[in-house]
């Protein structure tokens, strides 16, 4: 049994991917959390007695962050208000199961916890989705809606900041993607640590460069516990392609996580490269790179019977919306009463057909930061 | 005498008859190892994450290279390829002898001691 790099004396119990170092129990807590402090101080990632939501799976990335954060939080005294915030897409054997793990996150760590529907949001469950589109194109729609869904909670609750699991091996993951895909613009800016969606509420990545092997054997060893089943449609996803590649090249050398990310973040776009200008969207008023959002997009394809409208090209996209545009008389009407807000209806505070009744705008009054307590 | 005509069989027929006959058990196998799946890598053992093993250790060294394709062959109920790669397991499965990475330990080469704990994670999971 080797003993730990740092000479402690211990015995080692963990090889780090990133260092090569065999450290002990103890040595290797030490590095994992000053390291994490290190990555929030250097970027700045928070002002104190600002209040920031933690974006819960269950899972283990987030559960190790609300669990380092709590501890950095009162160790360095950063002063903050911290929150968990959650998303329930609705799907049956995953997030419901999942939700309950992020309840006891609530209880062990002590954060008020807001839960947010997809159905709230969007008037579908994935499920239902799921059962609309097939399960090629799902993840699609999960993604986007998940995002903007974050955003939504993020302003809701009034929060001035939110926190997000991913970790050094999903950004590593998102550049190849991206490369893959040769989606510049979004290569461009998926190694910030701090990103912007337009409503003055940044985004950040604490664990940006924590490897995912370190988030697991630290939640193993602290003994957190996590949920961890697959998502139930998650094996059809692009993104396991990435990730199995990734994963193939971090056993021949794991320094290539750090090493891709570093070139993600030092890479710079030629000035005559095309991209897309960002606006905001005429329907939501979320960041978009087009006239309507992805997520408007997706949603009014689903809501008209067209649920593969947002999978194509986005002059396609344009040019069916318009279409759609000039015969709306097949709004909602199409699917039954069963989904009648759409994101229209957030701006307008009211449906195209229906005219009165907003489901969504009502449980948006309901929900304010002095609601929120632990039970 | 009996002991020499099985070690010839397959991992797999000799486990078979171990776990059949108690007696079989008791007296030859003597390396006792403790399995655990954690972190969505029950699902592949039909979702039982605790395994107590036993295995004949006269004259034959364990090594983990060996204990992988005896749990394939012998408790892996589905898609052996999310667990079995190039003989060693799949990148992304963690995997720790008495609580310490096996990393520390020359991964699949390290002998089996009775009493081990062998521990495969699974990070290949969603959040």
């Amino acid at each position: 049994m080797p003993v730990c790099s740092i000479h402690c004396g211990r015995n080692a119990v963990l090889k780090r991917p990133k260092t090569g170092d065999a450290l002990c129990k103890e040595c290797f807590f030490e590095a994992f959390e000053s390291e994490i402090h290190f990555t929030i101080t250097r970027a700045k990632l928070f002002k104190p007695n600002s209040t920031v939501a933690i974006a819960a799976s269950g899972g283990k990335d987030s559960t190790v962050l609300a669990y380092v954060m709590k501890m950095l939080n009162e160790k360095y005294n950063y002063k903050l208000k911290l929150f968990l915030l959650s998303i329930d897409e609705g799907i049956t054997g995953y997030r419901d199961d999942s939700l309950n793990t992020v309840k006891q996150n609530r209880d062990d760590y002590e954060m008020p916890l807001k839960i947010l529907s997809y159905k709230d949001l969007y008037g579908w469950t994935m499920d239902e989705i799921v059962a609309e589109i097939g399960r090629k194109n799902n993840c699609t729609f999960c993604g986007v809606f998940r995002r903007q869904a974050l955003d939504r909670g993020a302003h809701l609750l009034k929060v001035d900041c939110l926190a997000t699991g991913h970790n050094a091996d999903d950004i590593a993951e998102t550049v190849l993607m991206n490369i893959l895909r040769g989606d510049v613009a979004r290569l461009n800016r998926c190694t910030s640590i701090v990103t912007d969606n337009g409503d003055g509420i940044p985004r950040v990545k604490p664990l940006k460069y924590t490897y995912e092997k370190e988030i697991v054997m630290y939640a193993y060893f602290k003994k957190l516990v996590y949920f961890s089943t697959e998502c139930v449609f998650a094996p059809n996803a692009y993104r396991g392609h990435a990730r199995m590649l990734l994963k193939d090249m971090e056993k021949i050398d794991p320094s290539v996580i750090m090493k891709i990310i570093q070139s993600g973040e030092t890479l710079k776009v030629k000035s005559t490269a095309k991209l897309p200008t960002l606006m905001n969207c005429t329907r939501c008023g979320y960041i978009s790179s087009q006239e309507t959002c992805k997520a408007c997009v997706l949603l009014e394809g689903l809501n008209k019977g067209l649920p593969k409208l947002g999978i194509g090209k986005s002059s396609k996209v344009k040019k069916a919306l318009d279409d759609i545009q000039q015969n709306d008389s097949l709004c909602c009407s199409a699917r039954g009463n069963s989904n009648v807000n759409n994101i229209k209806d957030l701006k307008d505070k009211k449906c195209l057909c229906l005219g009165s009744q907003n489901v969504l705008s009502v449980q948006i009054d309901e929900i304010s930061l002095e609601k929120l307590t632990v039970e | 005498m009996c002991y020499v005509s099985l070690r010839n069989v397959n991992i797999k027929n000799i486990s078979n008859f171990a776990f059949q006959t108690g007696y079989f058990l008791i007296s030859m196998a003597d390396l006792k190892i403790a399995l655990e799946f954690g972190g969505g890598a029950e699902v592949l053992v039909g979702n039982q994450k605790v395994h107590e093993v036993a295995f004949p250790s006269k004259n034959k060294v364990w090594t983990i290279g060996d204990l992988l394709y005896w749990i394939k062959d012998n408790i892996l109920k589905e898609r052996p390829e999310l667990f079995l790669q190039d003989g060693s397991v799949r990148p992304g499965i963690l995997v720790l002898v008495n609580d310490a990475d096996w990393e520390l330990m020359d991964t699949v080469n390290y002998e089996l001691k009775s009493n081990d704990r062998i521990v495969f994670i699974s990070t290949l999971h969603g959040g």
